[in-house]
């Protein structure tokens, strides 16, 4: 038997992967990026403990390439005006949550009074994650700092109080517990992204790994 | 970091099924043999591809179990009920089937067997997998990094490993091995079924004065749970790394 399933695979012949297997019936799956499954409960990928980040100390900032710093406290976030939203999920771990809503304030609304020549937001969370993006993929209504989920505050092990959120890309660019936003001339990889991880990670591209 | 050995593409590659082992009533090891298979670091993780006849494929993530080596690596997987893959993995796959895998993969779950730095591993259910790769890397290595392994687990048949833990954890190997039973505990056992508490980890795992690199994987909720008790322990924030699986518990 093992012999003929090598001979099999030297064939070219796919279908010989997996005999037996026949998976899900493929009428039932929703319209999902390549390799993603869907789910209905909420899944938690984090790196280590959950960090608890009091309201009181709390603030976003982001930081120019000339060292020009613009800071929100908890007060100040929340007297901006936010934005009620309806997004896909999609995590590298090919999962895929649909239709999830948030409560926020967009990227674009934060950086209305930002000057910047550079090209690419290196994100920092409490905690000490980081991750890597293009700037232009943060403007335009595609992307909030979010603080409510399915009209509750954001849980801490979901990146409460508050986070990132860009859901065109993959989740682990949707920064938890962000902390503010450097702009750099040159894209600089993030935790998982040193860690092997794309550098972009499109999910319609299956930008998983480096490399990808 | 030790990912910079994933800079290279990662390429699918045939991997055949070359033993399979039961390990519980619900959960079964799989041993898959991969020509070129250059090892792993102990706690990484490997993409499974699966084919069906008409061309589809579903692509799972699983850690690897087995201590590192070449060509050949095993993971052990447990059943989720009405799963799409891992009913197939631990019901129908046989000896000889082909499937085909890519890694490994992640570089920051990872233990090097040559560290002596004192070690925790904390492991709920099926978390279990990448600390034992870990425990038996170790044993590979002659030992070294005293280490304490805390294995949370619903009831004593659901234990994996349970046979080859006890060995490795012989009088001198410098590991010790508790158990947490959370639904029902063996015959004599001294303390009632329950989760893994502030008293429990104080008994059981290293104090923070020693500074032990601390590894926690298994469902969420364990997860959180564990690791906030690891930090209120005293443990730094950073020296706990986590590795969760499954759904939080809350569905919305």
């Amino acid at each position: 038997m093992a012999a003929q399933a090598t001979q099999a695979y030297r064939g070219g012949d796919v279908a010989q992967f997996s005999r037996g297997f026949s998976g899900r019936p493929r009428s039932e799956e929703p319209d999902l990026p390549p390799g993603q499954y869907r789910t209905h409960d909420f899944p938690v990928l984090s790196a280590g403990p959950t960090p608890r980040v009091p309201l009181d100390t709390w603030q976003f900032t982001i930081v120019t390439e000339a060292g020009e710093r613009h800071s929100w406290d908890w007060k100040a976030l929340q007297q901006l005006p936010s934005e009620s939203v309806t997004v896909d999920l999609h995590c590298v771990t090919r999962w895929s949550k649909l239709g999830t809503r948030w409560r926020g304030v967009s990227l674009d609304t934060l950086f209305e009074d930002v000057e910047t020549a550079s090209e690419y937001a290196y994100v920092r969370a409490y905690g000490g994650y980081t991750t890597n993006l293009p700037l232009e993929d943060l403007l335009d209504g595609q992307a909030w700092v979010a603080y409510e989920y399915d009209g509750d505050p954001l849980a801490p092990e979901h990146g409460g109080p508050a986070r990132l959120l860009v859901p065109h890309l993959y989740l682990w660019k949707s920064a938890k517990w962000v902390q503010g936003i450097v702009l750099t001339p040159q894209d600089e990889p993030g935790f998982w992204e040193t860690a092997g991880y794309h550098m972009y990670g499109d999910p319609w591209q299956e930008q998983r790994y480096a490399g990808d | 970091m030790a990912g910079t050995a994933l800079r290279r593409r990662l390429t699918w590659r045939p991997a055949q099924l070359s033993a399979v082992r039961q390990e519980t009533p619900t959960a079964r090891t799989l041993t898959l043999r991969v020509d070129g298979w250059a090892g792993h670091v102990p706690g990484q993780h490997v993409d499974v591809r699966l084919t069906a006849a008409d061309g589809y494929t579903a692509v799972r993530s699983y850690s690897i179990s087995s201590a590192p080596a070449e060509g050949e690596l095993e993971i052990t997987v447990d059943e989720v009920r009405g799963g799409e893959v891992s009913p197939y993995l631990v019901r129908e796959i046989a000896a000889g089937d082909l499937v085909e895998v890519r890694g490994p993969l992640g570089g920051w779950f990872v233990w090097q067997p040559q560290s002596t730095r004192p070690l925790q591993l904390v492991a709920g259910g099926s978390g279990i997998a990448p600390l034992m790769s870990m425990a038996r890397a170790r044993a590979a290595a002659g030992g070294g990094a005293p280490t304490r392994l805390l294995y949370s687990v619903r009831r004593p048949d659901a234990v994996v490993f349970a046979a080859e833990l006890a060995g490795l954890a012989a009088p001198g190997s410098g590991l010790e091995v508790s158990y947490a039973y959370t639904r029902a505990v063996p015959e004599g056992w001294p303390r009632p079924a329950g989760r893994v508490d502030a008293a429990l980890l104080a008994e059981a795992t290293w104090p923070a004065e020693r500074a032990p690199d601390c590894f926690v994987c298994g469902p969420t909720g364990f997860v959180e749970a564990t690791a906030d008790l690891l930090v209120a322990a005293g443990h730094s924030a950073s020296a706990i790394r986590t590795e969760r699986f499954g759904p939080t518990g809350s569905t919305s």
